[in-house]
């Protein structure tokens, strides 16, 4: 038995695919969700085989719903996003179904699912989609963590840096620290460098909180954020923030 | 090597200064002024470092009209070499000036059209539709009427021309039940016209503000929601009042918020004022409040 979750916040939207899969008696749809955050717990919960999400959704995009979910489960893209930003995560997907989708699109789609015995390399090929950087189209001003059993929307402008915490980087806000499943180089890459920068090896900084920037030791700096946190500066950091300020 | 100095001199001056038509005159006394200056100098420094050779001075002032006649030659070939390269050089420029400006405007347009089309909306609505086909037939078919009403009322209204306010709430209208039938029971609208009078304003205002209302209030809620849209008279204005539900915490917007900026402009070049558009929050309900004076009517409406 295959075992399916449908997340999708328009209930026509989940009919039509539940319509198109009653044809198959070897999938069972286990869960409907109507949004990421009921889609987070599905997934968690009910550990699917595979899962039909759509991507523009309230609060949490597609997107940023997979990022939560570990192990990422094999995911069916369905979507109204053009066929130009779907380009992006193409070669990842098991497939991605532009609406509206005809019933024999559908069954190539699943097909292509059924026909890969190793499910395994499925999941993967999601993970190596997550990672691929700024796979997300819509995904551009926050982050989304998950902290105790909570799900946090952190806006890019309550953060005050990032810190390299072994596999995970550690997100600094005023609220507190969160954790995030991600390399200091995704966030590297994908935050807006005018505003981030990489000013050591472990850590980015958010330079609207910088108060003051002290020396320290030989050739090191000290950032003073305005919430009294000192997060240290590299000397090969140091040029890049100087640059950034205009200094 | 004096000889060209003074080339060099003249097209450089010319990189700066383009006479218009008719004022060649001025290159001319430039070249003229350039080429005695040449000849003056030349002859000063050549009799200070040849005067002692016997001869050479009476050769010298001997030869003067012919070394004027080709300093000035060469000099004025080169001016007019330059003034030719730079009229080139200037026009070339101005045509890809005006190539630019021409793309831009084209994909100002694409992005007009592409707007109006709203291919999100369509596409989803399109969906819905196919769903509604295998199980209810007859909403599917009420659906499509609606989808098509509006696609044409959208694509008739040119945004140049005024409406009544029973037109624009019609269209609303349209808009909004194809929402609805998206979204199940998650949306519910009142819409109210207390006005008691006829009343205009610029076509096609209101459709974007109530879809900021509706991508901030319903794309990003969960919850169901409630949209009100209220109109009355004031004095001899038209106020209009929009208000949706919004989280603060995954809603990022700044200044006039949720970007109603282009609406604000357009309110601004056909009323020049600024406070025709006003935004407010209480209570997590962002209100939009649009103001239309009603007099003149007679020479803007169609």
């Amino acid at each position: 038995m295959i075992r399916v979750i449908i997340i999708d916040d328009e209930p026509l939207a989940r009919s039509i695919i539940k319509e198109y899969l009653s044809e198959y008696p070897q999938v069972e749809l286990i869960a409907e969700c109507n949004d990421g955050f009921e889609g987070v717990k599905a997934i968690m919960q009910l550990q699917p085989d595979l899962v039909f999400l759509d991507i523009q959704m309230p609060k949490i995009n597609g997107f940023e719903m997979l990022e939560l979910v570990d192990p990422a489960p094999a995911v069916i893209f369905t979507t109204a996003f053009d066929e130009y930003a779907i380009k992006a995560f193409e070669t990842h997907a098991i497939d991605y179904l532009l609406k509206p989708f005809s019933r024999e699109r559908f069954k190539k789609a699943l097909n292509k699912f059924l026909d890969q015995t190793n499910m395994q390399k499925q999941k993967e090929a999601t993970t190596q989609l997550l990672n691929s950087a700024n796979s997300s189209p819509s995904q551009t001003d926050r982050v989304v963590v998950k902290t105790a059993g909570k799900i946090k929307i952190i806006p890019f402008r309550d953060i005050l840096y990032f810190e390299a915490s072994d596999d995970y980087v550690k997100i600094h806000t005023r609220e507190g620290a969160f954790l995030k499943n991600k390399t200091m180089g995704h966030f590297e890459n994908t935050l807006p460098p005018t505003v981030f920068v990489r000013i050591h090896r472990s850590y980015i900084i958010n330079v609207q909180e910088i108060t003051r920037i002290d020396p320290y030791e030989k050739d090191n700096h000290l950032a003073i954020l305005r919430s009294g946190q000192r997060v240290p500066v590299s000397k090969t950091g140091y040029p890049r923030l100087r640059e950034v300020l205009g200094l | 090597m004096l000889l060209a100095a003074s080339s060099l001199l003249v097209t450089i001056m010319l990189q700066f200064y383009i006479p218009e038509k008719n004022k060649y005159g001025y290159i001319l006394a430039i070249v003229l002024t350039l080429s005695i200056l040449w000849l003056f100098l030349s002859k000063y420094i050549l009799s200070f470092l040849l005067g002692n050779i016997p001869g050479y001075i009476s050769f010298l002032s001997d030869s003067i009209f012919i070394r004027a006649a080709i300093g000035f030659l060469i000099i004025g070939c080169m001016s007019l070499i330059s003034v030719l390269w730079y009229t080139t050089q200037d026009q070339q420029e101005a045509e890809n000036r005006k190539s630019e400006a021409q793309k831009l405007s084209k994909e100002a347009e694409l992005f007009k059209l592409r707007q109006q089309l709203q291919p999100h909306f369509l596409f989803n609505s399109l969906n819905s539709i196919n769903a509604l086909i295998g199980t209810d037939p007859q909403q599917a078919r009420t659906m499509i009427q609606q989808l098509s009403d509006f696609l044409r009322g959208t694509l008739k209204k040119d945004e140049q021309q005024w409406a009544s306010l029973e037109e624009e709430f019609d269209h609303l209208q349209l808009y909004l039940e194809i929402e609805k039938l998206r979204f199940g029971n998650r949306l519910f609208t009142i819409i109210e016209n207390n006005t008691q009078k006829l009343s205009y304003l610029p076509a096609m205002l209101l459709q974007p503000i109530v879809e900021n209302a509706i991508k901030f209030g319903l794309y990003d809620t969960t919850d169901s929601v409630t949209i009100t849209v209220n109109a009355f008279l004031e004095d001899d204005t038209l106020c209009i009042i929009i208000s949706n539900p919004f989280d603060p915490q995954t809603s990022n917007f700044k200044g006039t918020g949720f970007g109603l900026h282009s609406i604000q402009r357009r309110l601004f070049l056909l009323f020049a004022r600024q406070d025709l558009l006003q935004t407010s929050i209480d209570n997590n309900m962002f209100n939009t409040t649009i103001k239309i004076p009603q007099h003149d009517q007679g020479n803007n409406y169609r």
